[in-house]
């Protein structure tokens, strides 16, 4: 692991020194800079102006295609097996290297800038006691260098000292992974007093010593040795660069790893390169292509060698320089290699690559995959992998974030029995809520947050009359939760949450006139219809997983105590006063039909306490709370205690808001037969929760299978169990297929068969189970089951797991698996999976920048693969059937031309026509083809998913397909080399001269090829644009141009031996049989194609065939329905809708955050001037702090 | 029927600036909407319908088969006539005139061999008629042949004349002197000489005029073929040079009777030097022209071919032979095109018939099933 670890590091950095330990001392550069280590300059550039050239030229070499040119070249020079100029391989080359080396050239400048950039930064170091701005790139290890607010890390830093209070820094990671939340690192005591006097810090001389440099964001391990004393350090004292202080007025640090030792460099590990199934299906062609070429040329050489026994040694007094027979056939060998090295022309690996870009530009360039609200256009990252985007079976998705917006809103409530938030018309109708009906009037509420949204008048008007139920519903929400407000300005207020749902919860109340203020350890300020009232917070009864309730305990200014509890609905029903059966029956109903609708349900409840009671409870708890052992049992005991006998408040229902469009989104590509997996690290109730709300799981299946055991065998058990209720006619033992593929076949493959099942049913597996599953004799086992559902969700699932997943699906399924996320959980599943999505605009960039191709949306994946991957797919294939035939076609006629020529390697067609042919003649027309071409248009996609299925199934471009094209190009040939021959036999013009001359034969046939190859072109183009028309009118046009042009006396006079067909074109052109057959020869080529095309159409029409028929049909479209989402009750809920983490009632009880100090500001989130505000922390961590006892209330 | 997200908003329906606090001025990322970027390019989109397919391979056969017969008509009326010089056929070849020269002659000899090869004409050749020399077996287009001339030096360039290009070797120089013309197709230029005598009725020889002039394409004479330094005295600008190795005179001896025939831009030489495609091939030696009364070029009967045999063909098996042509507006006798028509023409028109019956038989199954959704 460790060489692994530091040949990465040789790789990222550069300079190969294998560090076993790192050691260093603050403060002393001489002895830091005699262990080498590297400063915190980086280089991610490739190349300087001196090593570009051959730096670049050396590794285009190295690409096989280039490799093999250049022999081609080498066998070119010499003069014995030149069968070929060498311009006709010269300039094909010079201009692909040239275009990639211009591109690597500008990518190279990019990076050279970005790292001046980088480097150029300016930080504060401390040198010789003194503070002085430097560079980045000149800081040294065991340098300190002191940040502050809001600037990146510089390098791999000790934290030594902060500003905040207990030496905390709070710092952002996006950078590193992606999470916008802030973290918290500690610097040690000993550390922390030398606070920011430049003195100590200048005469602070601790020695570190340490790990050597990886690639481990979450892992450090190393001591810190300081007058003696040793204390041992963890990542908690480390900032990594990459991060940003944010929240931190300064903090000192002490650099342990520079520039590319850095944990953040050292990540920077090229991902692996991917690439696409008709990438591979390319290269094993491309192989077999060549194998084929040889064996072309053997048997063309024994020709040879055969002719040159029997006719040319009787021949020799014409031909000069007889050799004799076998070495004749070995030079023959080598010159048709070179005349028939067009059957892989250089030319396919650029068009490719021409292909790829212009379909990546038209993903970028897509208005309708464009997000105006954050100005995010989509944006294919990876240009090469556009055509597998029509080939997905497996979607892999996250959840938060991908699916869901992660914004929670208040949407319902039920108070007191009665359900608020639906709108209803005049005769009691519910009226479908859009972005057009009409929103609530908060500006009676200064305090209003102006972007809630609520369409219900009638709560509005109940809370305003007084109602006192109403009121104490909100004042709950307004007390028992743990958000921490900010206010910035008066009246401006901002709530730091734990989880979207208490944000939504608060928020809502704010707006009905509850608006929760301030709160210290001991109180809670809320402003309650316009006035201001503080209660005393006497308890926090905080919130957990078994609990799924949290509650407070508070005085109002009356002295009135009373304890608030929201929770479970499951939980609070359960502690309910026997006197709300009634309610509990009415609030149950409203509870069913709001999770029927997808939406997120708690319970909400209180209860008066007496005061005496109370007192008891509070000397209790603070028993307990102060325990050294069991504490936490205790704790729990007396909070079931006093959660008792609640009085029923209501319900909220808060939806986690989905996407736009994914509901519709995901029935569209599963009627493009892909398969959605949700990988989440959600829940199971907020997992199977959302899967409801988009239509992934639906009451209507058959069954959904729940698997959640705890052990293997248990797991074994689920499974197998719902595969036999799928399939209870199915084998035991699994399909597998063994094959082997890539080249020289050297993969084993393994592929389960799918298999079929009746009916509809979904499974959703927790990630403990998942773990279980995952292993190697069970795999197979999930597997099948679960690629027998319709719908996979996996929860609780760890970055890990989700790439397994993948890898699993990708294993044994021989599919192409897309995965989409947003987050930096998403990072393994989008790197391992074919293809990889990531959401942009939302939480960090990680997610996007290890992605493929990243947009702003969930729905725009419909639009990314129905129409984007299905053309780009379509195109490819398109082009590469075209382009084997093409080539194939040109090459077969030379070989059939060796027949005639005793196999001496003459070429049929006049050598500039060979150098032009694909990079002139017939280069643009089949780009337009390939650029342009639509089965049917973006709309009618839509409309047809199953358009989608052939991708699939590799039904455009297999192995099959192209042995067709072969067989197709070997007919075309055979006409085109022997309708000229036959038609030219012993004739003349039509005034006796010569006309059956090489040079006139050779501009016939290269002529008839070159139209009969357009005109397959024109059969193959399903989509004529005015471009299709112009390049391919043009290319014709600009044949003839240039024969006329080089055959001209003007070319011939200037470069005699180079333009020896003088007057051929002249004077074959003007010659009625020779336009005849032209035309025989384009009939012939075109006519079987048509005849069977046709027949096909006919006889078996394709689902592309019917949709074309149909767009043919119906001229005009049809305007879309707008789909009415069914409703649809259900009783099966979602769970407490808190996030899954322990919540934080001890912080905000204890005061930690909220304590002022003298030399910090006020508060921890006051920071008012910041331009990050929009920004500030959703979330924090809890902080274990053990020096300090919590205070308790 | 499938469900489409609708997003109106994102279709290009909306202001430029959104959430920007009014900073409308600032260019958004958004893309362009042009129909190219959209890839909403105006098309045409054909498919192949009964209504497109069936028609067309009807016109086809119809156009077709009249021009095939067309063709056909025109070919059979072109007269031909083929005379065998060198027959590789043992048997046959002992009992012709020219066996003998065939069998004996060789590059070396020195003495001219002739022959004589009488044949009749069973009717007469009106109009032009065009006398062709054709060589079967005759590699031509090989490339090492191919290669082997110096077009530059044809050109008249002088200093190609005296370093003639390598591509000549190994006929490029001979005695340590440059060859002119260099390499191996001018080396192997046909050098019989043919006449052609008619045999009155009553036994006595007439000589029928042989023009040859005319008979290369005017390209070549006037452009691609020149004689160094014009067309003064090429005794003197040949100077240095070596002929051929193969060859008996020099190139400035071709045609001495006519200095715009002689050297380089001897027509014979020039049609010589434009190589054949395929090894079997013939090439214009001369052009019998019409004459201005109304007798026929060639009438009927007995013609003798008088043949100075210089060039043998017997080593690589190649048959000699001379023939007599008229021609037509396409060209020379080849059934094969009007055949290829009238039989693709007929191909088209069935296959037209049968696609009819088969689109009539199934050719609602397009229309009828609905696809599945």
């Amino acid at each position: 692991m460790g060489s692994l670890l530091s040949r990465l590091g040789l790789e990222c950095g550069g300079k190969a020194v294998k560090e076993e330990e790192r050691h260093l001392r603050a403060n002393d550069r001489e002895l830091n800079l005699s262990y080498k280590y590297s400063d915190n300059a980086i280089k991610t550039s490739k190349y300087n102006i001196f090593t570009f050239l051959p730096l670049n030229l050396f590794e285009q070499f190295q690409r096989l295609a280039n490799a093999y040119f250049l022999f081609l070249l080498c066998l070119q020079s010499i003069p014995e097996v030149s069968s070929l100029p060498w311009y006709t391989t010269v300039v094909p080359l010079v201009l692909v290297l040239s275009m990639t080396m211009a591109k690597d050239g500008s990518d190279d400048m990019n990076r050279h800038r970005c790292d001046k950039q980088v480097n150029n930064r300016q930080v504060e170091v401390l040198v010789e006691g003194e503070l002085q701005s430097e560079k980045w790139m000149d800081v040294q290890v065991g340098d300190i260098v002191k940040l502050e607010n809001n600037q990146f890390v510089t390098a791999d830093l000790l934290l030594l000292s902060s500003s905040e209070p207990l030496n905390l820094v709070y710092i952002e990671t996006a950078e590193l992974d992606g999470e916008t939340n802030l973290k918290v690192k500690q610097a040690l005591t000993v550390t922390g007093k030398l606070e920011d006097s430049v003195e100590k810090l200048a005469n602070f001389n601790g020695e570190v010593h340490c790990e050597p440099p990886n690639n481990r964001l979450d892992k450090f391990t190393g001591t810190l040795t300081l007058k003696g004393e040793t204390y041992s350090l963890d990542n908690e004292r480390i900032l990594l660069r990459g991060c940003t202080l944010r929240n931190t007025q300064w903090c000192f640090g002490l650099v342990v790893f520079g520039g590319p030792d850095t944990k953040l460099m050292q990540n920077c590990g090229r991902t692996t390169f991917k690439r696409t199934s008709i990438d591979r299906l390319m290269n094993v062609l491309v192989l077999s292509i060549f194998g084929f070429l040889m064996i072309m040329c053997l048997f063309l050489a024994i020709g040879n060698g055969i002719w040159e026994y029997q006719e040319g040694s009787k021949f020799a007094a014409f031909l000069p320089k007889g050799v004799n027979a076998p070495f004749s056939a070995f030079l023959t060998f080598w010159s048709y290699v070179i005349i028939l090295n067009t059957v892989v022309p250089i030319s396919l690996y650029v068009s490719v690559e021409i292909i790829r870009l212009g379909n990546s530009f038209y993903i970028n360039w897509d208005r309708k995959m464009y997000y105006p609200k954050n100005d995010t256009p989509a944006e294919a990252r990876t240009t090469t992998l556009n055509e597998e985007l029509g080939q997905i079976k497996y979607i892999f998705s996250d959840k938060t974030g991908t699916l869901t917006q992660n914004v929670m809103t208040f949407n319902k409530c039920s108070i007191n029995g009665k359900a608020y938030g639906e709108l209803l018309d005049f005769s009691g109708q519910r009226v479908e809520i859009n972005e057009k009906t009409e929103k609530v009037d908060f500006s009676w509420n200064n305090l209003a947050d102006p972007k809630f949204c609520f369409h219900d008048n009638s709560l509005v008007e109940v809370v305003r009359d007084g109602n006192p139920e109403v009121q104490a519903f909100f004042r709950l929400l307004a007390l028992c939760h743990t958000v921490m407000p900010e206010e910035k300005k008066e009246g401006e207020l901002y709530y730091q949450a734990q989880s979207p749902d208490e944000g939504a919860l608060v928020t809502a109340a704010r707006n009905f006139g509850f608006v929760f203020r301030s709160r210290t350890p001991e109180s809670i300020t809320v402003v309650e219809m316009g006035e201001l009232v503080t209660y005393e917070l006497l308890a926090v009864l905080d919130f957990n997983n078994v609990r799924k309730r949290m509650s407070v305990i508070v005085r109002s200014p009356e002295g009135k105590l009373t304890l608030y509890c929201k929770g479970a609905d499951t939980i609070i029903f359960e502690r309910l006063n026997p006197s709300c059966s009634n309610l509990t029956e009415v609030t149950t109903l409203h509870l069913n039909e709001f999770a029927g609708e997808g939406l997120r349900t708690l319970a909400l409840a209180y209860k008066d306490i007496d005061p005496e009671y109370m007192e008891d409870w509070k000397l209790r708890h603070h028993v307990a709370n102060t325990a050294m052992d069991e504490r936490e049992e205790k704790l729990d005991a007396l909070y079931e205690e006093i959660e008792k006998g609640l009085l029923l408040l209501g319900s909220t229902a808060v939806e986690d808001k989905l996407q736009d469009g994914v509901p519709q989104t995901i029935e569209q590509l599963s009627k493009a037969d892909i398969k959605i997996w949700v990988l989440t690290g959600d829940k199971q109730e907020t997992a199977e929760n959302i899967g409801y709300s988009c239509n992934m799981l639906r009451e209507e299946m058959n069954e959904v299978f729940i698997v959640s055991a705890n052990t293997a065998e248990e797991v074994r058990k689920e499974l197998q169990t719902a595969r036999r209720k799928m399939t209870p006619d199915g084998t035991e033992e699994p399909t597998v297929k063994k094959s082997r593929s890539g080249l020289f076949c050297l993969q084993k493959t393994e592929t389960v068969a799918d298999e079929p099942v009746n009916g509809e049913y979904a499974m959703v597996i927790n990630g403990h189970s998942l773990a279980f599953a995952l292993e190697k004799d069970m795999e197979i086992e999930l597997l099948r089951t679960a690629c027998m559902c319709q719908t996979v969700i996996c929860c609780r699932v760890t970055p890990l797991q989700k790439a397994q997943v993948v890898e699993l699906v990708k294993k044994y399924k021989q599919a192409v698996t897309l995965a989409i996320g947003d987050g930096a959980n998403d990072v393994s599943m989008i790197k391992a999976a074919h293809i990889g999505v990531g959401i942009s605009g939302q939480e960090g960039m990680q997610a996007v920048l290890s992605s493929d191709y990243s947009f702003a949306q969930f729905r725009y994946l419909q639009r990314l693969l129905l129409v984007h991957g299905r053309w780009s797919y379509l195109r490819m294939c398109k082009f590469l059937r075209y382009f084997f035939y093409k080539n194939f076609t040109f090459t077969f006629v030379h070989f059939w031309y060796g027949f005639f020529c005793g196999f001496s390697a003459q070429t049929v067609f006049d050598e500039w026509f060979i150098t032009l042919f694909n990079l002139v003649y017939t280069a643009l027309p089949v780009l337009s083809l390939s650029l342009f071409d639509q089965d049917v248009n973006d709309w009618w996609s839509f409309q047809y998913p199953q358009l989608y299925t052939p991708g699939q199934l590799n039904q455009y471009f297999s192995k099959r397909a192209f042995v067709y094209t072969v067989l197709h190009s070997g007919y075309s040939s055979l006409v085109l080399f022997f309708i000229p021959w036959a038609a030219m036999y012993d004739t003349v013009r039509d005034d006796g001269k010569e006309i059956v001359d090489y040079q006139s034969f050779a501009l016939l046939a290269q002529t008839c090829l070159l139209i009969a190859v357009s005109i397959q072109l024109g059969l193959d183009t399903h989509y004529w644009t005015a471009m299709n028309q112009f390049f391919l009118w043009g290319s014709l046009s600009v044949y003839f141009a240039v024969i006329f042009t080089m055959y001209s006396n003007g070319m011939f006079l200037t470069l005699t031996s180079s333009f020896p067909f003088i007057g051929t074109a002249r004077n074959s052109l003007n010659q009625p049989n020779v336009w005849l057959t032209m035309l025989l020869t384009t009939v012939l080529c075109v006519l079987p194609v048509v005849a069977y095309r046709f027949l096909r159409i006919l006889l078996w029409p394709t689902i592309n065939d019917k949709v074309r028929y149909k767009v043919r049909q119906d001229k005009v479209l049809p305007a879309t329905p707008r789909r009415v989402q069914a409703r649809r009750t259900s009783t099966r809920r979602s769970g407490y809708a808190f996030s899954h983490a322990q919540g934080y009632g001890d912080l905000v009880t204890s005061g930690k955050f909220l304590r002022r100090t003298p030399k910090s500001r006020p508060a921890l989130f006051s920071q008012t001037d910041s331009p990050l505000a929009q920004t500030q922390p959703q979330f924090y961590r809890t902080i274990s702090e053990r020096e300090e006892p919590p205070l308790s209330p | 029927m499938a469900s489409n997200y609708n997003a109106k908003e994102e279709d290009g329906h909306q202001p430029a600036a959104i959430g920007h606090g009014g900073a409308g001025t600032v260019k958004n990322k958004k893309p362009d909407n042009t129909a190219f970027k959209q890839q909403r390019l105006p098309a045409w989109q054909p498919i192949l319908t009964a209504g497109t397919v069936l028609p067309a391979f009807f016109v086809i056969g119809l156009i077709f088969i009249p021009i095939g017969i067309g063709l056909f008509v025109t070919s059979n009326n072109i007269k031909e006539l083929e005379v065998t010089l060198t027959n590789y056929s043992v048997w046959l070849a002992i009992f012709h005139p020219c066996y003998n020269c065939s069998q004996s002659y060789s590059w070396n000899s020195t003495k001219p061999c002739t022959c004589s090869v009488p044949f009749s004409l069973d009717q007469p050749f009106e109009s032009n008629v065009f006398m062709y020399y054709g060589l079967s077996n005759f590699y031509q287009n090989h490339r090492r042949y191919v290669k082997s001339r110096d077009d530059s030096q044809l050109n008249g360039d002088k200093a190609s004349l005296k370093s003639p290009s390598k591509e000549c070797e190994p006929y490029r120089t001979s005695d340590e002197k440059p060859i002119a013309p260099c390499g191996a197709i001018a080396n192997s230029l046909f050098n019989d000489t043919l006449e052609l005598y008619y045999i009155d009725p009553n036994g006595s020889r007439t000589a029928i005029p042989l023009v040859k002039k005319g008979i290369a394409w005017w390209t070549d004479k006037h452009v691609k073929f020149r004689n160094p330094g014009g067309n003064d005295n090429l005794t003197v600008v040949f100077q240095g040079t070596s002929k051929p190795v193969n060859w008996r005179k020099s190139v400035y001896e071709l045609d001495p009777s006519d200095p715009d025939n002689n050297g380089f831009i001897n027509e014979d030489f020039i049609v010589w030097m434009r190589t054949a495609a395929l090894p079997t091939f013939r090439k214009l030696y001369r052009i019998i022209h019409k004459k201005p009364n109304m007798t026929p070029t060639l009438p009927l009967g007995r013609y003798i071919l008088e043949v100075t045999y210089n060039y043998p063909v017997r080593s690589f098996e190649g048959r000699k032979r001379m023939i007599l042509s008229t021609i037509s507006w396409m060209g020379g006798k080849n059934p094969f095109l009007g055949i290829a028509y009238i039989t693709v023409g007929s191909v088209c028109f069935f296959l037209g018939i049968v696609l009819l019956i088969i689109h009539h038989k199934y050719g609602n199954r397009n229309h009828s099933a609905d696809i599945r959704s």
